[in-house]
């Protein structure tokens, strides 16, 4: 099998151009999408007979919680490439993944309180979900600070790698155990936003919601790396022709 | 006569035995400076010994959050005494001989936590119990206190072994180190905190002490590669 696709993508250049040509194409998609489901999401789709409108805050809340763990899961498969093939795109492309992870764990959480309030009457319940995005939260600024506070960035690279990986194995059991938690100290009858079945019109712009945050990510995600890579490739002589 | 079995033997045993000396080496240097293992100790009773003063000296009181009180302060305590897992043999170039000795890193680091674990986990569960006594805690509770505590602590120096090695790199590690360090261990908090509430309940806590096994369990199978992962991207 020919693997120079593979390594081509360990070169700085030639993610640079990729990454530019294409941000674009995921960039204008998400716009549109976001914007489409906002429409249907906020006025096309009728209240919830039980939530009113206040339901309505699921099309951004559902989303940014879904992209957050998703996220850390992009970055974690990019540390380990990197660290199995020492790729150092990989690694860019792990760094920068993590604020624009810690952004949408920061969303889910504050649509998440917002929704609460006129629910639960709080803006603060101990469900298992707020709780297990908040530890997410401190696995994301964890990851950032061992990324700041290592000099050396191959020595950063590397480390945050590690921790990247540990993380992603870690997550499933850190859900697991805030569930199970959970079900201990919390009444079972609290409101929750998964409902068995929900209809077409309420549904389609929570999935048109996933797929425009998803690109947006994306394309926010390369337009990041191509900064990065510019920031970790200053003295390269590629930099002047590509700038020009 | 048998110098070559003898180096055969040497060979296939190399890996334990320089495990079993850091092992050694570790434990003599904590009996020589006594201060490494108490601080610890004497941290975890002060945090403990805080809450009646900050809360209620009610015991009934002090009984219902004492679970959390033992496992947070057991956490801290065991967090505490990780910045200097690594480090100093990082700083005198023991960890580079670590490196070049030809001996698998994953056994010697091992052996490092389980040392780290007899100097903290151990006696940090062994007092447990004394200051459960202050909490209220029924005489009862104190088998299911110790066994939790004794699973529990396994996985937190397993874990804080990974942190360890990543903060090498770290000027002021301390911090860091907790912050990464400390969400990763929240499983274990929340079964041992359990546990501790069952066993104060008189409940059962059988099901619970599986789950903080198999979190140990994992912790040794894994942990130990990661944390050698980290130390050797530490110290190149």
């Amino acid at each position: 099998m020919n693997w120079t696709w593979f390594h081509k993508f360990g070169s700085p250049p030639h993610i640079y151009r990729i990454a530019g040509t294409l941000a674009p194409w995921f960039g204008w998609p998400a716009g549109l999408l976001i914007v489409a489901a906002l429409f249907a999401g906020l006025v096309l789709a009728p209240p919830d007979y039980q939530q009113g409108d206040g339901f309505r805050i699921i099309y951004v809340h559902a989303p940014s919680a879904w992209l957050s763990v998703m996220i850390y899961g992009v970055m974690a498969t990019a540390a380990a490439i990197g660290l199995i093939w020492r790729m150092k795109v990989a690694h860019a492309a792990a760094a920068s993944c993590a604020v624009i992870g810690a952004w949408f764990t920061v969303v889910s959480l504050i649509t998440g309180m917002l929704w609460g309030k006129p629910m639960w009457g709080t803006y603060w319940v101990w469900d298992p979900r707020l709780t297990a995005q908040l530890v997410l939260l401190f696995l994301y600024l964890g990851y950032m600070g061992l990324r700041s506070g290592i000099d050396d960035l191959a020595r950063a690279d590397r480390a945050s790698a590690v921790l990247a990986i540990v993380g992603v194995i870690n997550i499933p059991i850190i859900r697991f155990s805030v569930e199970w938690w959970n079900s201990i100290h919390q009444a079972p009858s609290v409101m929750r936003m998964d409902r068995p079945s929900m209809p077409m019109d309420m549904l389609a712009p929570l999935l048109m919601m996933l797929l425009g945050f998803t690109l947006y990510f994306a394309a926010v995600m390369l337009v990041r790396l191509r900064a990065e890579v510019l920031r970790r490739e200053r003295s390269a002589s590629w930099i002047k022709e590509a700038l020009q | 006569m048998n110098s070559a079995a003898n180096s055969a033997h040497f060979v296939r045993t190399g890996a334990l035995a320089a495990a079993l000396k850091i092992l050694q080496r570790d434990l003599r240097l904590a009996v020589r400076r006594p201060g490494q293992w108490l601080q610890p100790l004497v941290f975890f009773a002060v945090v403990t010994l805080l809450f009646p003063l900050g809360y209620t000296p009610e015991l009934d009181k002090l009984r219902a959050i004492a679970p959390g009180v033992l496992w947070v302060g057991a956490l801290l305590a065991s967090m505490l005494a990780l910045d200097s897992l690594f480090r100093e043999d990082a700083a005198d170039g023991t960890l580079e001989q670590f490196l070049i000795c030809g001996q698998p890193l994953v056994g010697l680091v091992a052996a490092k936590t389980l040392a780290h674990w007899l100097l903290t986990g151990l006696p940090l569960t062994l007092i447990a119990p004394l200051l459960g006594v202050a909490l209220g805690v029924p005489v009862a509770a104190m088998p299911g206190i110790l066994s939790s505590l004794a699973l529990g602590s396994v996985t937190l120096s397993l874990i804080g072994a990974i942190g360890a090695g990543l903060t090498l790199g770290v000027r002021r590690g301390g911090v860091l180190l907790s912050m990464l360090t400390l969400p990763l261990a929240v499983p274990v908090l929340v079964f041992g905190a359990r546990a501790t509430e069952l066993a104060i309940a008189g409940e059962s806590l059988t099901g619970v002490l599986y789950l903080l096994a198999a979190l140990a369990v994992l912790g040794a199978t894994l942990a130990p590669l990661a944390a050698a992962a980290a130390v050797r991207i530490g110290v190149e």
